[in-house]
């Protein structure tokens, strides 16, 4: 007996949370949102920390060893006071770095959010790095960077982004052991005053709290952070295309790591939904071109998938699979086939609709938690925009056509735009890929 | 800093349940918050029911169920959920394997013929069975053979603790067996443990539950009751004395090492909870008794780690179950250096107890990660499936809060006593290869 697939019932409006939005005097900005739920706060702090175009290297290793040591120890407390008070509250507290900026990010019992925040004030304005803790996690950072870089996932990404961005900061984004080792507490400290600096940081809460009382509670807490200067913005990352396949050898590899790599539209540019359209109907989601080819036909890899992300120097698109050794060559053939299809060939109006009804349903499945709307509304004010953009943003969706999908893909997801990288046991598979396409070996 | 009772902070989630005539089991959480809603199917079989020689079975079996089904076409169910605006996976774990989607409320009867569609019946052929083994020998490869410390220690650590084999088996699989699988092993399979009797659905987000129990029964009603295969049990004698073993990972560039004791049967909360706290003493943040020896105090380690389950999950496995601890060292440290400090701070913690103070921060954070997992809808619905399939509760969603605080620190201080040096299991990681 035949069925028939239920139709869907039709969507209410969308309803924005309302976002109050305050610069504190000092330059800090607070987003918060009441959000009914379980008792918890979400709190991002997003503080700039790009890396200068000289000395970035020094910079990228300093930073992370800065966020590594930042809760050994303040003023009021040490290592381990810390640490207990955290847990008092309820609090995770991550402290984590990228190219762009230094994040604090907590999830915290509602009624120890005051206690959290008098933390967090104390981390900003009074973080001592004491030199015990500091050559502890220094040589711990040593230890974790082998082990991060015994992976082929990390080996492809930095080799994508040492061909993509050249001389650029985004180039290299992981510490080098050999920078991390000459570290010494005070150049922390001295990266801490000059960088971590209430100008230009957003500070997001969520929960079931009022924003104004969010908002006061922040401005009491952090009422010491006054340190003065100016945000160093990050330079514009050029990326460049190289023609040429690099491959590096990974003896004895069971399977090859392929990433291809470029540049993509910022959300605010005129064919960001397009382009967003472009890369789901790819290989941006499951029901996508290339992982029901390579991985639902084929079967040559299990997790085929491409995305556009957008770091503040320049969005980017990188599509990667991980594929069996002895299928390199044709997964590769497939990958090229797949960009080139799209970027010369209209997309079929289903194929376009399936993936417009995913990108919108999809941003109201990432809003529907504290943490993830947190999360959400914290990125979204670092590159500029705000809540309305959830609204916005749907529209832009709805009025993209199938001649805007194939103008985005033949100009951000063709195969001449895309660099490519692959990791694997180069004695198994270069002979292959040479009919395919110029081999470079690194 | 303190947060001024901990006592009890139990969520109030509306619960409703029904049971259709063919013994499927339904939970309903109805939340209006957002326009969202999660559907989740949980079947009672996981890698410990696959039969001999079929390593890998109950993993490949979870593939083929997005392969096509009754009104079904490869790739449909993907199309249809995506196409609607959700997400979707599945997962295979010791004692279940289970479905899920998260869509916009808009496409819930939608997710819900999806999921009676193919429990009514599986369509397989022979070339999408040969197509999932491949590619389920490429997520081993990229999860377990081409990764540092892949495996280690879920899929190593079990031969060292257990006997039987349903206990000690990978359940990702041998190469061998996966390519030994057959049509007619998939279709048993199916017809054995996936029966609507076997399973429990739930439903957490924007619904009406009164219509959901509608479009319910009228998409599974009518799936024929067939014969569930309950679980057998899994329960086999304890070790007597200390087991050791060692494996060498070619792609890691510095040891690690695994202990595991078991913990009693998770099914008696008021036995167990104890080790669920006991294991966040151990290993959660600087200020736990494990991280703070052997991070900051010795410096012997790069990671300390411990968890509840083989896969981490404290409230998702059944008997037997370990506590396990994992620690990630220098090659400069002996692996009997770290595990004579964890001795160490195990007999002090069996000796000399700890304060309430200490189990009640601990379990402040416990319980504010529990709600951070319970807040989106999937993690309602999921924690509802589980807690009514394996102890006939879904009201534990709201209820765990609360018993977590009633945990005791004479309970932790009598857990971390039975772990003895005599009644566990030892394996070590080196870098490279044998000697």
């Amino acid at each position: 007996m035949t069925r028939t697939v239920p139709a869907l019932a039709k969507a209410r409006a969308v309803r924005l949370p309302a976002v109050s939005d305050t610069v504190l005097d000092s330059g800090l900005r607070v987003l918060a949102v009441r959000r009914p739920g379980v008792p918890l706060a979400e709190v991002r702090l997003r503080i700039p920390f790009a890396a200068p175009a000289k000395g970035s290297a020094t910079h990228v290793a300093r930073a992370h060893l800065l966020a590594d040591t930042l809760l050994s120890g303040t003023e009021q407390r040490d290592a381990n006071e810390i640490a207990v008070a955290l847990q008092g509250v309820g609090a995770t507290l991550s402290v984590n770095v990228d190219s762009d900026r230094l994040a604090l990010g907590s999830s915290v019992l509602l009624d120890g959010l005051g206690g959290l925040l008098a933390l967090v004030g104390e981390l900003v304005t009074s973080a001592t790095f004491p030199k015990r803790e500091v050559e502890g996690e220094r040589d711990r950072l040593v230890q974790e960077l082998a082990i991060h870089r015994s992976s082929a996932g990390v080996v492809a990404r930095e080799a994508l982004f040492a061909r993509l961005y050249g001389g650029h900061p985004y180039a290299q984004d992981l510490p080098l052991s050999d920078d991390v080792q000459l570290i010494k507490p005070k150049q922390l400290r001295a990266l801490h005053a000059a960088r971590v600096l209430p100008a230009g940081s957003i500070l997001t809460i969520v929960g079931d709290v009022t924003p104004a009382r969010a908002t006061a509670a922040v401005a009491k807490a952090l009422a010491g952070w006054t340190a003065t200067g100016s945000e160093v913005l990050m330079s514009h990352a050029e990326t460049q295309v190289s023609r040429a396949t690099l491959l590096v050898d990974r003896p004895g590899a069971v399977q090859t790591t392929i990433r291809l790599g470029g540049a993509a539209p910022a959300r605010t540019d005129a064919d960001f939904a397009a382009t967003a359209l472009a890369n789901l109907v790819f290989g941006g989601y499951f029901s996508s071109r290339w992982v029901s080819n390579i991985r639902e036909y084929k079967g040559y890899t299990y997790s085929p998938s491409s995305g556009l992300d957008h770091p503040l120097g320049g969005s980017r698109f990188v599509a990667g699979a991980d594929v069996a050794t002895a299928v390199t060559a044709p997964a590769l053939l497939e990958t090229l086939y797949e960009l080139g299809r799209i970027a010369t060939s209209p997309v079929g109006q289903d194929e376009l609709d399936r993936a417009r009804r995913y990108a919108i349903g999809t941003l109201a499945l990432g809003t529907a938690s504290q943490a993830g709307l947190a999360g959400t509304l914290s990125q979204l004010a670092a590159s500029g925009l705000g809540v309305d953009w959830l609204r916005e943003y749907p529209k832009q969706l709805n009025a993209v056509t199938v001649d805007d999908v194939l103008a985005a893909a033949a100009r951000w997801l063709a195969p001449t735009v895309l660099t490519p990288v692959l990791v694997g046991d180069r004695a198994a598979v270069a002979d292959s890929l040479q009919g395919l396409v110029e081999l470079e070996f690194g | 800093m303190r947060v001024s009772t901990v006592t009890t902070r139990n969520l109030s989630y509306a619960i409703s349940r029904g049971r259709l005539s063919n013994g499927l089991r339904v939970v309903i959480l109805p939340d209006p918050t957002s326009p969202v809603v999660a559907v989740a199917v949980y079947y009672d079989v996981g890698m410990r029911s696959e039969p001999e020689g079929r390593t890998g079975f109950a993993h490949l079996f979870e593939h083929l169920m997005f392969q096509g089904s009754a009104n079904l076409k490869k790739t449909d169910h993907f199309t249809h959920v995506q196409g609607a605006g959700g997400v979707l996976n599945g997962s295979t774990h010791v004692d279940y394997t289970n479905y899920y989607e998260v869509l916009p409320s808009t496409a819930t009867e939608l997710a819900l013929f999806l999921e009676a569609d193919r429990m009514r019946s599986v369509a397989l052929t022979q070339e999408n069975l040969d197509n999932q083994v491949a590619v389920v020998q490429n997520e081993i490869r990229v999860n377990v053979q081409n990764r540092p410390y892949g495996g280690f220690p879920w899929l190593q650590i079990p031969p060292v603790l257990f006997e039987s084999f349903a206990n000690t088996h990978d359940g990702y699989g041998s190469f061998v067996d996966l390519e030994a699988a057959t049509l007619e092993d998939a279709q048993s399979f199916f017809d054995r443990y996936y029966a609507p009797a076997n399973a429990v659905l739930a439903i957490a987000g924007d619904v009406d539950p009164d219509q959901v129990m509608a479009w319910v029964e009228a998409h599974f009603g009518d799936i024929p009751k067939r014969k569930g295969g309950s679980p057998a049990p899994f329960a086999e004698p304890e070790l007597t004395e200390e087991r050791r073993s060692v494996v060498h990972d070619t792609l890691a560039p510095a040891p690690a090492v695994a202990l595991a004791w078991r913990t009693p049967d998770p099914k008696n909360l008021t036995t167990y909870l104890p080790y669920v706290v006991l294991t966040e003493v151990l290993t959660d943040g600087d200020a736990s008794r494990l991280q703070n020896r052997l991070l900051l105090k010795d410096r012997i380690a790069t990671s300390v780690g411990g968890y509840l389950g083989i896969m981490g999950e404290p409230l998702d496995a059944r008997d037997p179950t370990p506590l396990l601890l994992e620690v990630h060292h220098a090659p400069d440290v002996e692996a009997d250096t770290v595990i004579r400090a964890i001795d160490e701070e195990l007999e002090r913690l069996a000796t000399q107890g700890l304060d309430q103070d200490e189990v009640d921060r601990t379990v402040a954070r416990m319980t504010a990660r529990y709600f951070r997992d319970v807040d989106p809808v999937l993690g309602r619905a999921t924690h509802a499936a589980v807690f009514e399939q394996q102890r006939g509760r879904a009201e534990l969603v709201n209820e765990l809060p609360g018993l977590l605080a009633k945990v005791t620190a004479a309970q932790v201080k009598k857990a971390a006593g039975t772990l003895r040096t005599d009644n566990r299991a030892v394996l070590e990681l080196r870098p490279g290869s044998p000697a």
